[in-house]
């Protein structure tokens, strides 16, 4: 038993990963990516709310009418997102700031909308628990990857600390502007892709167009 | 006059929501394999947007603005921490109105753009055009135009990727890359490209 939680747990990380292979939540994963100190506490709320909203909606999976699911699992998702952003704005004001209208994004953000709907609606509560978590690891791992790659080329800093000391300073390191650019985001993530993918095969699409086949 | 054509620009082109804030990502990936519904998103997404923002600065001047209900008589209350709920709320209420309008009035358009409405509901760059249009603090008119500006970025943003990768389909691509891993890229490169916009502003 306690195996299969830490299967449910332990597949979003590298086997089924909501970012990279289930295209989901990608929205707001790479606006707040530009440095590690966001990235972390966007991946704490994101995590929170995947968990909790996946707990509630699996209590009371038996009550909801199947027509109004959707509108009952958003409800319960917007109360979570927005007593993340009151605990945002009441203790870490200053990354609150930075992070911006993409806290309240987390609501439509479609990992939680999509575990909901997808996992929490037809497992126990302690299974959809766990996937809560293991999703939000999941994302959060592709996120502070990014995170921590932008910030240290970008900046030469790791959570805001200086490592290489830039020219301007009389040091030896040019910092790269453009990983602080949105561009630099969609190539991190199309080169973890691309690393994931080369390491477990299975999971390459098959391409649409075959040669000497015909148009699909 | 002019202010209000500068939002247009600025949320057309230098502050895309696709290409800049990354808005709207997964619809943006997921539809755009065929340049037709791309189009049929981009114009359904350009209806919606135009008409919640405006809708949502109205609901929020007036209801949930921190002393906003003056009016009634209570100054005092502060309702803003209500407004993601709101907002969630009347999107979803507009997308639905819209569908049962388009079906009664417009049959035709209706079956061409029907399937990606509900789509829409939980698109984040329709909840982040109203965020952005709080913490910007747009006046009504302003709002119009920035729900405007910002769908037809999309349209813009999203009909180009499918055109893109209609022909992408027929290259030769490195193993490991193709699907999602190429698309990443080509959306990086079209990014790179509306970077050259940032001078307009």
């Amino acid at each position: 038993m306690a195996n299969k939680y830490w299967d449910t747990l332990t597949r979003p990380l590298l086997d089924d990963n909501p970012v990279t292979l289930q295209i989901l939540g990608i929205c707001s994963a790479l606006a707040v990516t530009t440095s590690l100190d966001t990235a972390l506490v966007m991946t704490v709320a994101v995590t929170c709310v995947l968990a909790l909203s996946a707990v509630a909606v699996s209590l009371i999976r038996n009550h909801i009418p199947h027509s109004i699911r959707i509108i009952v699992q958003i409800t319960i998702i917007a109360s979570l997102v927005i007593i993340v952003d009151l605990v945002l704005k009441a203790f870490f004001f200053e990354i609150g700031q930075r992070l911006s209208v993409f806290v309240g994004l987390i609501v439509t953000n479609c990992i939680v909308l999509g575990r909901a709907e997808g996992f929490a609606m037809r497992n126990s509560v302690a299974a959809s628990f766990f996937d809560g978590i293991g999703n939000g690891l999941g994302y959060g791992l592709i996120l502070m990857l990014v995170g921590a790659i932008r910030e240290f080329f970008g900046r030469g800093s790791l959570f805001g600390k200086q490592i290489l000391i830039p020219v301007t300073q009389g040091g030896g390191f040019e910092p790269l502007h453009i990983m602080l650019l949105p561009p630099s985001a969609f190539f991190i993530i199309a080169g973890i892709i691309w690393f994931i993918r080369r390491k477990r095969p299975q999971q390459v699409e098959k391409p649409e167009f075959q040669h000497g086949g015909e148009e699909s | 006059m002019n202010s209000l054509f500068e939002i247009f620009m600025r949320s057309v082109f230098v502050e895309n929501l696709a290409l800049s804030f990354f808005l709207g990502m997964c619809t943006f990936l997921a539809v755009s394999k065929r340049l037709e519904t791309a189009f049929g998103v981009g114009l359904a997404m350009t209806v919606v947007q135009t008409v919640t923002v405006p809708v949502n600065n109205l609901i929020y001047v007036y209801l949930l603005a921190p002393g906003a209900l003056a009016w009634a008589g209570l100054a005092h209350i502060d309702l803003s921490f209500l407004s993601l709920i709101a907002f969630i709320g009347v999107i979803a209420a507009m997308v639905q109105v819209l569908e049962m309008t388009l079906e009664f009035h417009a049959p035709k358009l209706h079956r061409s753009l029907g399937i990606f409405l509900p789509l829409i509901t939980v698109n984040c760059a329709i909840l982040g055009g109203s965020l952005f249009m709080v913490e910007r603090s747009y006046d009504w008119l302003e709002s119009i135009v920035y729900g405007f500006g910002t769908g037809i970025g999309w349209l813009l943003a999203i009909v180009m990727l499918a055109a893109i990768r209609e022909r992408l389909k027929y290259s030769d691509i490195p193993e490991g890359l193709e699907g999602l891993g190429i698309t990443f890229v080509v959306v990086g490169l079209m990014s790179l490209g509306f970077i050259g916009f940032t001078g307009l502003g």
